[in-house]
């Protein structure tokens, strides 16, 4: 289980990222981060990462605290991020350093197939296009099986059709290992598509805004009602997310209370 | 396992694109022969190419014209050799340890903005009139761009792939072997290319201040004694010597540096 404790993140020049965040995500979840631009989704992505640190609160893999890039931790970065120098294989086998050669040719080979790209493998990334370089950094990823997976707008780059391609690249790894997956996205369609949970951000200063359970079954059908009623409640919350905040209630009747106390 | 070859560069001998290449100086050689034939020129100071073949082939006959090339070759590759290594070690070190780079680097920056050629008379003291002082020479010019082209490769190196580097776990030793070395190694064989250019230009200087043997050797001879084809040969020579260990340098590289998406391939 991966738990965010009272997490906030201030930059060193006072811009205040993240406050107070507290998340709580079952194994096997899979958590959509949705909000506008400079709602601190990313940030909070690289904290659990471990790549930044929190100024304040604590997040925990099954108990134990995260303050760096843990084994049972891994990212999808927005680009590719492939190393060049190194054949598709060699990339998609990057973290599996310390494995028998043969075990590790068996898990590449197994990973590369999953995302399409068993012809591939020998090839260098300049040589792959945009969509086939996402799906070996997403075979990377799965590749160490890790507990948590986290992905940062992975798909934002890609057309229409090469993103519902990866979608279904995507579930289908998941389905081998069931890791818990949080995904940050803007696009209300991917979280609803993916998703058993939307987490809604708002920003200034970055922080929790709503939590949609989504409650639909897989394979989702992306064309009936439920699908579509889904996407409604999501898209509602997330305007009013973008709204500026009005007064609360509470606020309202606190003034109210003061006016007559004069 | 490897992409499938790219044949752009082996296929380059003969094709069009390096015929069109050779044509101007072809075309241009025989016209100043046929010029020099009719007696439309005189050719005594730019002898015409006949003669300048005829010169190197006596050269080379003799012996003389490998004992240059020979004496060149080994003051060029002793002196890259010392300004190529210590180039890499000092500009990895500059480039990669911040507290290094802010002690050495202004020093090293100082003394790059004076000519190379100005140590001449401080080498010759110090070091004699003889091989020592050649080889330090060359090895001072070869020694700044690697020195440069490798410190700044490193500060160049995308922290978003040391981040894949670190999302990864790797250590600073793994992290320098697996990522750091791989990224830099494009620009530091571009470094070490324009290194072994300046060399064959130090080398010159360097034989220019007394020698008695070696290419340039060849050239002053040439200038006192009233030889033009000589010089012109020692040009040749030169011109050639210096392409080969051009194309040495990059045909023993260029597997190392396969992955990239350049147009290197075709340089």
């Amino acid at each position: 289980m991966l738990t965010l404790e009272h997490l906030s993140k201030t930059y060193a020049d006072g811009t205040r990222a993240l406050s107070d965040v507290s998340l709580t995500v079952q194994p096997g979840e899979i958590l959509a981060l949705i909000g506008g631009s400079g709602c601190g989704k990313t940030t909070l992505l690289r904290l659990i990462a471990g790549l930044d640190r929190a100024s304040a609160g604590t997040i925990r893999l099954d108990g134990e605290p995260i303050s760096e890039p843990h084994r049972a931790v891994g990212l999808v970065f927005q680009e590719p991020r492939l190393l060049p120098w190194l054949s598709v294989a060699d990339n998609v086998g990057f973290g599996l350093d310390g494995l028998p050669k043969a075990e590790r040719r068996e898990r590449i080979a197994h990973a590369l197939d999953k995302v399409g790209l068993a012809d591939h493998a020998g090839r260098w990334p300049r040589d792959l296009s945009g969509g086939q370089q996402q799906r070996v950094s997403i075979a990377r990823a799965f590749v160490t099986n890790p507990k948590v997976l986290l992905l940062d707008e992975p798909f934002s780059a890609l057309d229409a059709f090469t993103r519902a391609s990866l979608h279904e690249h995507l579930l289908a790894l998941w389905e081998e290992t069931r890791p818990t997956v949080v995904l940050v996205t803007h696009d209300v369609a991917e979280a609803v598509t993916l998703a058993d949970r939307v987490v809604v951000m708002r920003p200034k200063p970055g922080r929790v805004d709503d939590e949609l359970p989504l409650g639909l079954a897989r394979p989702r059908d992306r064309t009936g009602l439920p699908f579509e009623a889904a996407t409604r409640r999501v898209m509602l919350a997330l305007d009013q997310s973008l709204r500026e905040p009005a007064p609360s209630g509470t606020r309202q009747r606190d003034q109210q209370a003061a006016a007559l106390w004069w | 396992m490897v992409a499938a070859p790219r044949p752009a560069g082996k296929r380059a001998w003969g094709s069009p694109r390096v015929l069109l290449g050779l044509l101007l100086p072809f075309v241009l050689a025989l016209i100043w022969e046929g010029a020099v034939r009719a007696g439309l020129a005189e050719g005594r100071l730019m002898p015409p190419p006949s003669r300048i073949l005829a010169t190197l082939q006596g050269l080379a006959a003799t012996g003389e014209l490998w004992t240059h090339a020979l004496a060149t070759l080994w003051r060029v590759l002793v002196g890259f050799a010392i300004g190529a290594a210590a180039g890499i070690v000092l500009g990895a070190l500059s480039g990669a340890v911040e507290p290094v780079r802010r002690l050495i680097d202004p020093t090293l920056q100082a003394l790059r903005a004076i000519p190379s050629i100005a140590w001449v008379p401080l080498f010759i003291l110090w070091l004699g009139i003889f091989e020592a002082s050649k080889v330090a020479l060359i090895a001072v010019g070869v020694f700044f761009p690697v020195y440069l082209g490798v410190a700044g490769a490193i500060l160049s190196v995308d922290r978003k792939l040391i981040e894949v580097g670190r999302m990864f776990r790797l250590s600073q030793g793994q992290l320098a072997r697996r990522i750091l070395l791989p990224a830099v190694l494009p620009a530091t064989l571009i470094s070490l290319r324009s290194g072994l250019g300046l060399g064959f230009m130090f080398v010159v200087a360097a034989e220019f201040m007394g020698a008695s043997e070696g290419l340039g050797y060849l050239l002053v001879g040439g200038q006192q004694m009233g030889k033009p084809d000589q010089i012109l040969a020692a040009i040749i020579a030169f011109a050639l010597l210096g392409k080969a260990a051009d194309s040495l340098l990059l045909l023993a590289t260029n597997s190392l540096v396969r992955w990239q998406d350049t147009a290197r391939e075709r340089l």
